[in-house]
């Protein structure tokens, strides 16, 4: 052996040893300024919790604000790839601005663990091995809604949905499950806030209940609405609009409406009994389903750093496809495509003292999976 | 040499060094920084085309920005998934060229720019900002609600597009096209101020009687320079969504103009090389301010306020003086 | 579709078109006295809907919450009058815009910083909520008939403030002529700053009333602002009949136009497409509109004198 030998050798031997001692490096891209900040801070705060309480310190996570601009979340991307050289991206919670960084991201190597958004075409066509959704694809809940709409007998609904992708998944996502007629089919304007006009249609199309995904400040301004309105047809939606941070929002108006979703508080496993204990007595507030997902994707993460090194690539996916963690929402398996196969429930919103929050009705899809598994090739 | 002069040499240097300088540290993300810098930039000169030179304060220029990445986006899904742009009347195919795409967002903004100029014209001063900004508001909410390329989740590019004898997925090569880019328009846009029509343009925004006088039609000079601005506006939206390898209708959206406005704004209305020091200050500040609190955005506040207040005639009023300021 | 759905539709496009009034007089008010664009416009906005919850999550009372939200945002409007917005009238349009939006930014994350980045809570008192049978058999929310009727009282007390009082008369005189006013011995910047909190408590009444019927967040004076300014211009700057009908005029063609494209597109295509096609251009419809005002009229429909 000679001396270069030796020398190159001593190097590896290092290099491996450092790899090791490094542990793994993860960027947190999430919206955390902005109209759409209690989101990203929900997602941060349950992620956080989860490497806290593993006791891990080889774990380094570097967070950064997308202001819920595309451009933004692109040049960190950049940043986190080019300059902090992480491991693994995770954090974002919008669609447009996943489908602005994951492809970009797993095709630089690196892994992906998305919190929240699921839009169809990374599910199908454009999946990756390196991209893993930890929450749904975009239309499980809204197909969720459809099979509670059978199961509770509802025959003619009422569906309406902001004039954008994934307004247009959440209706097909309804109607692929949904067996009954339908009274009206609506897009509205994306953050409009006045649906007088839309309620005013509803109240004359003679339906037997509305279904509608409007996100963020739209439900709350619908359900205000709807609830003055005086109608009172049964209302069916995903959880985003029922969640814990902006139920408290909407009031009275909410109360009995009926949502979908793969999780809640009151879902009865030791994981999520812990997790709704902890998240409260370290924050000061009760958890959201974002803070559930951001909870869920750490955990997965550091199942896997346990499990494999994130230098061994191979090693490293196989131990994140084995979902081998205790999810805050019972069972959790990866289907083909990397995307969850898990139960979901509809949930009734009550009141609790004065907190507006969501009780478990019960399950309407078992194991389920997503429309486009199919068209995954990988 | 004039103070602005040097001023002009000093800020292209550094926003030359600084990436160079990045790249021998291997920080290519400063790299990117700088080509985002580059990229704003020639939106901003691009404005101020219509709004230093010609008076015209246009709140809509994120249209020809957006149409701009489109083009980019747009040509280079069809050729990257081998699908034909149309086959009726004749088959037109994607491109992954960069130069082939330029000429295509140059275009398409042309022909934006000469419609939406040609009726906005009819208008002056604050109804000009408006009806300008109704014109963008159409785009941005048509590229929403239209499926075919994305709505608003965008359209994704895997790979940056090609340009001859370059490697333009490595930061320092794509940032060296953008800033010669960057500096060819700027040479332009220098020579076209100091032409006959630029000059004419000038005394047109300050006194369109006279110009008119002297037989020549205000509107047309005014068009035309609006055009022109479109133009150099739709060239940087391309080299944009070539950056992200991304383009949505954030691009088409009023902050996007109002964005712009502001690069121009910082760095000194109606001076050639303003939006370039508007630009990069701007990335700057985002980039520092960032870090720095969550609620960063009233420190951005408090400083664009105190630029405003305190520095009149933006960065180059500050630095350069006021010998040539703008009215 | 039946005549009531239609009655229906007109009466929550009227509803609409005079919340915008009340946004709109305030900005063309400030526009036309003092030439001020001012993009914070939907800030004070923002601030009065903010006040308003807190108020009535704190005493309970809507009445207070109102009451809150109006001096609230005058007050507001009068400190950033008297600190900021003062140094910027014999400034060009530009140096203006560049500033009010640094105070959006201001403003928005301010706002954040006190109250949370989650949405609160207001709801409608429980003496306005549920709904009225008008004649003809039209069956409409209690709450929003009175939204027309103090949006009625406003403008009408708007038009009497201008036309019949002292103030008025400034004001009038303000518009058409600035150093004149000043030659006269009135005292112009205590009037400049009279107007601009006049501005700001009607867009923070605005914000109390619309917020408990939406959603009340960071950002929601924004899309409201651009609204205004849609309305202002078509209306022509500085006049306050302008508003007046520039607002029903948007109201009316933003409510009719979601409700009728997509079922007049469905004479024609088949469902889906037209509801696709018929949202799409139902979400153009006001700027489209507003252009086409603009291109027949370039200085709106009341505008005189030059902007």
């Amino acid at each position: 052996m000679t001396i270069r030998q030796l020398f190159l050798s001593a190097c590896m031997a290092a290099m491996a040893t450092g790899a090791t001692a490094e542990g793994v490096k993860v960027g947190m891209i999430t919206t955390l300024s902005g109209g759409g900040a209690g989101l990203g801070i929900d997602v941060r705060d349950g992620f956080m919790l989860a490497v806290e309480q593993s006791g891990r310190d080889d774990i380094e996570v570097v967070i950064e604000d997308d202001q819920r601009k595309p451009d933004v979340a692109v040049q960190l991307a950049d940043k986190m790839i080019q300059s902090e050289k992480v491991d693994v991206l995770t954090g974002i919670i919008w669609s447009n601005l996943a489908m602005a960084v994951i492809p970009g991201a797993v095709a630089q190597g690196k892994f992906y663990l998305s919190p929240n958004a699921g839009p169809s075409v990374l599910a199908g066509k454009g999946c990756n091995p390196n991209y893993f959704n930890v929450a749904w694809q975009n239309d499980n809940l809204h197909e969720a809604a459809g099979a509670y709409a059978n199961s509770a007998r509802l025959t003619n609904s009422f569906i309406l949905a902001p004039n954008y992708p994934a307004g247009q998944d959440a209706l097909t996502g309804y109607k692929r499950f949904y067996e009954g007629e339908l009274a009206g089919e609506l897009y509205t304007k994306l953050g409009q806030t006045d649906y007088a006009s839309e309620i005013a249609q509803i109240r004359a199309a003679g339906a037997d209940s509305v279904f509608f995904f409007l996100p963020g400040g739209m439900g709350i301004s619908f359900m205000k609405q709807y609830a003055e309105s005086g109608l009172d047809l049964p209302v069916v939606g995903p959880a985003f609009s029922f969640d814990q941070g902006i139920l408290q929002a909407v009031g009275d108006a909410a109360l009995g409406v009926r949502n979908t979703s793969q999780w809640s508080k009151d879902l009865d496993n030791p994981a999520n009994t812990a997790f709704v204990e902890s998240f409260q007595a370290k924050y000061d507030r009760l958890p959201s389903l974002y803070a559930s997902q951001g909870f869920d994707t750490a955990n997965l993460l550091i199942s896997a750093v346990e499990a494999a090194d994130v230098g061994d690539q191979d090693a490293f996916r196989a131990a994140l496809k084995a979902a081998d963690f205790a999810s805050t929402r019972g069972d959790f398996e990866f289907g083909p495509n990397n995307h969850p196969i898990q139960d979901f429930y509809v949930r009734e919103v009550i009141q609790e003292g004065d907190v507006f929050t969501n009780k478990v009705e019960s399950l309407v899809l078992e194991s389920h999976g997503d429309a486009y598994a199919a068209e995954c090739k990988m | 040499m004039t103070r602005e002069t040097a001023l002009n040499i000093v800020l292209m240097a550094v926003l030359l060094a600084v990436p160079l300088a990045a790249w021998s540290l291997d920080e290519p993300f400063v790299i990117t920084l700088a080509t985002r810098a580059a990229i704003l930039a020639i939106a901003g000169v691009g404005l101020n085309v219509a709004l230093g030179l010609g008076g015209l304060v246009s709140f809509g220029h994120a249209v020809f920005f957006g149409l701009g990445g489109y083009a980019m986006g747009i040509l280079a899904h069809h050729a990257q998934t081998y699908t034909p742009l149309m086959t009726a009347p004749f088959t037109i195919d994607g491109t992954t060229s960069m130069p082939v795409i330029w000429l295509v967002a140059i275009g398409v903004s042309v022909l934006a720019a000469l419609a939406i100029g040609a009726l906005s014209l009819r208008t002056t001063g604050v109804y000009f900002i408006m009806i300008t900004l109704a014109f963008a508001q159409m785009v941005y909410y048509f590229a929403i609600s239209w499926p075919a390329y994305g709505g608003e989740d965008g359209l994704s590019v895997y790979v940056r597009n090609g340009f001859p004898g370059l490697n333009t997925m490595d930061p320092i090569q794509y940032f060296s096209l953008c800033y010669g880019v960057l500096a060819l328009v700027l040479l332009g846009v220098s020579r076209l101020a100091r032409s006959p029509f630029g000059l004419m343009l000038q005394a047109a925004r300050q006194d369109p009687e006279r110009v008119e006088a002297i037989g020549q039609t205000p509107y047309r000079l005014y068009l035309t320079a609006f055009v022109i601005s479109g133009a150099i506006t739709g060239l940087s939206g391309a080299l944009f969504a070539d950056l992200n390898r991304f383009v949505s209708p954030t691009m088409l959206s009023w902050h996007m103009s109002g964005e712009i406005m502001i690069f121009v704004i910082l760095g000194g209305v109606g001076r050639v090389f303003g939006p370039v020091a508007g630009a990069a200050l701007f990335i700057l500040l985002e980039h520092l301010l960032g870090g720095l609190s969550a609620y960063w955005h009233v420190y951005l506040g408090a400083m664009l306020l105190g630029v405003v207040l305190f520095a009149r005639g933006g960065l180059y009023g500050l630095l350069a003086g006021r010998e040539v300021a703008h009215d | 579709m039946s005549l009531i759905l239609l009655a229906e539709q007109t009466l929550n496009g009227l509803q609409f078109g005079m919340m915008l009034f009340l946004m709109a007089a305030g900005l063309t008010l400030i526009f036309g006295v003092m030439g001020l664009i001012n993009l914070a416009h939907g800030s004070l906005y923002m601030v009065g809907a903010f006040i308003a919850a807190a108020t009535a999550a704190f005493t309970g009372s809507f009445l207070l919450a109102l009451i809150a939200s109006l001096a609230a945002a005058a007050l507001a409007g009068v400190l950033i009058e008297m600190t900021i917005i003062r140094r910027l009238y014999e400034r060009d349009h530009l140096d203006q815009v560049l500033a009010t939006f640094a105070l959006i930014l201001i403003f928005s994350e301010g706002t954040r910083w006190v109250f949370g980045s989650f949405p609160l809570y207001l709801d409608i008192p429980d003496a306005l909520s549920g709904t009225v049978t008008l004649p003809f058999g039209v069956e409409y929310s209690l709450y929003r008939l009175v939204l027309i009727g103090v949006g009625l009282v406003i403008a009408l007390g708007l038009f009497l403030l201008i036309g019949k009082t002292r103030l008025g008369i400034r004001i009038r005189a303000g518009e058409n002529d600035r150093e004149m006013i000043g030659a006269l011995g009135v005292d112009i910047s205590r009037l400049y700053t009279l107007v601009f909190a006049l501005g700001a408590a009607l867009a923070g009444l605005a914000g109390a009333l619309i917020g408990a019927i939406q959603s009340v967040q960071v950002g929601m004076g924004e899309p409201v602002l651009i609204l205004a300014f849609v309305v202002i211009v078509i209306g022509g700057i500085g006049s306050i009949k302008g508003a007046l009908v520039g607002a029903l005029l948007v109201g009316l063609t933003d409510t009719l136009g979601r409700f009728l494209l997509p079922k007049a597109f469905a004479l024609v295509l088949d469902p889906s497409q037209a509801t696709a096609i018929g949202s799409a251009l139902a979400s153009m419809a006001i700027y489209i509109l507003m252009a086409g005002v603009l291109i027949l009229r370039p200085r709106g429909l009341f505008g005189g004198a030059a902007s």
